[in-house]
């Protein structure tokens, strides 16, 4: 369960993979363009895939979003599978909230649950740098 | 408890003991910028596991909006040259 999180990796990864995303996006005239609120959809499932494509397979929560994409190729390794470690009950259900805001957190033994949320919180954050320093480079070209 | 044991033939299943749970706890709680600064024993798990919930909630906020403006501008900045000067500007 260690945690190697090379985080400049992980957001040269995203970038180029989102900015690539978002270059295909933009040559999609129609629907895209006209309808704003789309648009938006858009460009956050395209956050949220480059995300994950550029984590990769390794991780549990990237997976789940990866199979939401490409639903043959990683659908062998979301098996549901008997959970050896039962569920603490914390009480107040944190944890049923948690496993609803993290992908694939339904599934996971609750130690599991714990090492991808932090994994895929140092991901959220990675992102939104990425995001904001994107913004504000297209703002001073513009 | 050890039937369990025998039939878990996944790798890397195993019990886990409640150190290794608070140990994983606590790494969470160095996470979030609300409670990273408390002492770890005053910080109940399931305070942790409420402010990771809140979070990560903040954290998706974030992406929805930063997604919002993005989606905004970069359909009005079609070079290419524009995305290489971002490229290589996030990789300086």
């Amino acid at each position: 369960m260690a945690m190697n999180f090379h985080q400049s990796a992980i957001k040269t990864r995203f970038a180029v993979r989102f900015v690539q995303a978002m270059k295909r996006l933009n040559k999609r005239r129609g629907v895209t363009t006209t309808d704003s609120y789309k648009r938006y959809r858009a460009t956050r499932a395209a956050a949220c895939a480059s995300m994950a494509s550029a984590v990769g397979p390794q991780r549990a929560w990237s997976r789940a979003v990866l199979s939401k994409t490409k639903r043959r190729r990683f659908q062998a390794i979301s098996r549901k599978r008997r959970l050896i470690n039962p569920r603490r009950n914390l009480g107040f259900g944190q944890e049923e909230d948690l496993r609803g805001l993290v992908p694939g957190g339904k599934g996971m033994e609750y130690c599991s649950l714990l090492s991808e949320t932090a994994h895929y919180i140092r991901c959220l954050q990675a992102q939104i740098q990425v995001m904001t320093d994107i913004l504000h480079h297209s703002s001073s070209l513009n | 408890m050890s039937s369990r044991r025998s039939r878990s033939r996944q790798s890397g299943a195993s019990r886990i003991s409640d150190e290794q749970i608070v140990d994983l706890v606590s790494r969470l709680q160095q996470l979030i910028p609300e409670i990273r600064s408390r002492r770890s024993d005053k910080v109940s798990a399931s305070k942790v596991l409420q402010e990771t919930c809140n979070y990560i909630r903040s954290l998706h906020r974030e992406v929805d909006d930063l997604s919002d403006r993005l989606s905004e501008l970069l359909e009005s900045t079609d070079s290419d040259s524009a995305q290489a000067a971002i490229i290589r500007s996030l990789l300086m």
